[in-house]
């Protein structure tokens, strides 16, 4: 009896470990399928084996004899999309966990503290002012991180009641300012190249961005990222309140700054090359909670890796739906909206 | 352990208590008693350094905890709030291993140590079986003891526990009241906070009367509590009866 246990036990163990494996494997192998099938569709097909042998020999350094055109749409126009959006849709999906565990309300998405809008006033600007593509997106990125930043200044200022209160309605207040300033400008830019310039950027797109820009951003996210997962478990206490964490021994003034510093700094750094996305930062979270539930230290890897499949599923739509490239923000918010609504429905439990 | 001096309390500019003392050791059980608006609340946000002392002081163990860090104030003294709904559907033993955070560093989360707590806690209290279910789902006498269990896995050597029987059965404030005896028997001190004075003589040692901020008396309930006292403090007739065949008093309003 005791003899046959133990084998039966490590079997069971053995077993449980591989299903842990595929667990945390099976979501990555979708989501590289998923990359595949972006590199290979579009209105030039490339097939899947011939998608190998172009990354296969770009990465060796050889020559790999596929049809020089193929080649180009591979590596120069498919791929720097497709890294684009896993690392946009993650960034975002990540940036809007935190801030909705931060701030405990549904409704919060990265663009609750006016990083958004200051990102659009900083590109609008740049737009407007006829720079160049580098100076835009520097500007988007300054936007966003002046705008919490100001919204931060102005509840440390008020600090009169509910200091997470006082920060969103800070947002909303600071977000207006904003929005006013940047339809000053669509009103005053040249409604021929400027106007329709400004509207594809505060749509949402990943056809104009390279690999350079990727490689741009790419510093700044895993930056906001890190205390994100070094803080993993500190920030399921954040979610009791402002009281309750303190109580248990959290400092939530130290940790509550740290945490919007991070979300803003990964957020404005997304937005700064794509233009304004929106619902991914609102809606990936809520299904990633559904899935994994609401602790942080599972939350956030099923939040980055839904939120890469899911803008790198929605831009393969954009390209390939119609004739003409559909913005994302109009497909993320079609898809996102309904499917948010049939959430609402049918969640049992908290806003899960 | 915990001693109180001459403390005033308040939000920012606004003064809502003065002048609060009394001392509490290991192993009793303080019941405050106040109507509305008489300031416990705030005295308790004090008492846990949510909100700076605006006069006086609070002493643990003969030390100032002024200028503690809040990992170090929670591993003294634990909160427990009023059973309330959490907004994200954490399991029970996710929330009562929350209650570990002020003995773990920063970027450490619960290890196998910390579970062992966990479950310890929960068990004590005869609420083990919970520990898989969804915290939002479970009845708010459940909550309550999931919260005390949280409480109990910082290991403190004081609970403030703020009204901890508002908003339950009768079943279950009896359940909380005798695992508050059963606590304090087991060495840890207990301040809570309760509308109902018959609570004070089930399981109070000592109990301060708070009126309009004021300490109105401070004594065991046999003392502190009279008709007298509760007219004062409530405006209501109250007989105050001594149980027959227990060492005991209950109180019941006299209606006019």
């Amino acid at each position: 009896m005791t003899r046959s246990a133990a084998p039966a036990a490590a079997g069971v163990g053995a077993g449980r470990r591989l299903a842990t494996l595929a667990r945390r494997a099976g979501p990555l192998l979708a989501l590289a399928l998923l990359a595949l099938l972006s590199l290979s569709v579009g209105k030039f097909g490339v097939p899947a084996r011939d998608v190998f042998a172009v990354l296969g020999a770009k990465l060796l350094g050889l020559v790999s004899g596929v049809d020089p055109t193929a080649q180009t749409v591979v590596l120069q126009v498919r791929l720097p999309r497709v890294a684009a959006a896993l690392v946009v849709g993650g960034a975002l999906a990540a940036a809007g966990a935190t801030y909705q565990g931060l701030f405990r309300n549904p409704l919060v998405s990265p663009d609750i503290l006016g990083v958004s809008a200051g990102a659009s006033l900083g590109a609008v600007l740049g737009i407007f002012l006829a720079l160049p593509v580098a100076a835009i997106q520097g500007l988007a990125f300054l936007g966003g991180l002046g705008a919490v930043g100001i919204v931060y200044a102005v509840g440390a200022a008020v600090r009169r009641h509910d200091p997470v209160l006082t920060l969103v309605l800070a947002g909303v207040a600071v977000g207006a300012v904003l929005g006013a300033a940047i339809s000053l400008l669509k009103v005053l830019a040249d409604p021929y190249n400027q106007l329709p310039a400004i509207t594809y950027w505060l749509l949402g797109s990943l056809a104009a961005v390279t690999l350079g820009d990727v490689g741009a951003i790419l510093p700044a996210i895993l930056l906001g990222l890190l205390p994100l997962v070094l803080l993993r478990w500190r920030m399921n206490l954040m979610s009791l309140g402002e009281e309750e964490a303190r109580a248990l021994g959290v400092e939530t003034r130290l940790l509550r700054p740290l945490f919007i510093a991070s979300a803003t700094l990964i957020t404005a750094a997304a937005v700064s090359v794509t233009g304004v996305i929106g619902w991914i930062g609102l809606l990936v979270p809520h299904v990633a909670r559904l899935l994994v539930g609401p602790d942080f230290r599972r939350l956030l890897p099923a939040a980055l890796v839904l939120g890469a499949g899911y803008l790198l599923a929605v831009d393969l739509a954009a390209r390939t739906l119609a004739a003409i490239e559909v913005p994302l923000g109009i497909l993320t918010a079609l898809i996102g909206a309904p499917f948010f609504l049939w959430l609402l429905a049918t969640a049992r439990r908290g806003w899960a | 352990m915990l001693r109180v001096e001459a403390l005033a309390f308040g939000y920012g500019a606004r003064i809502v208590g003065a002048e609060v003392s009394f001392a509490l050791r290991a192993g009793e059980v303080l019941c405050l008693l106040g109507p509305n608006g008489s300031g416990k609340t705030t005295l308790f946000k004090t008492l846990l350094g949510l909100l700076p002392a605006r006069g006086g002081r609070v002493l643990v163990d003969g030390r100032d905890v002024a200028r503690w860090s809040r990992a170090q104030l929670a591993r003294a003294i634990a909160y427990v709030p009023q059973a309330h709904t959490a907004l994200f559907p954490f399991t029970v033993r996710d929330v009562v291993l929350m209650g570990r955070a002020s003995r773990l560093r920063p970027f450490a989360a619960p290890g196998r140590a910390d579970h062992a707590v966990a479950e310890a806690a929960l068990a004590s209290l005869g609420i083990g079986h919970l520990a898989g279910r969804i915290y939002t789902e479970i009845s708010g006498g459940e909550r309550q003891l999931a919260l005390v269990a949280r409480a109990l896995a910082g290991e403190p050597r004081l609970l403030v526990m703020d009204e901890p029987t508002a908003s339950l059965d009768f079943g279950n404030q009896v359940q909380v009241l005798a695992q508050i005896r059963r606590l304090a028997r087991s060495g840890l001190s207990v301040v809570l906070s309760t509308h109902d004075p018959d609570h004070a003589f089930l399981c109070a040692d000592r109990v301060v009367l708070l009126h309009a901020g004021r300490l109105a008396a401070l004594g065991t309930p046999e003392e502190t509590i009279t008709p007298e006292s509760l007219r004062r403090l409530y405006g209501v007739e109250v007989a105050v009866v001594a149980l027959s065949g227990q060492q005991r008093s209950v109180c019941t309003p006299v209606l006019p």
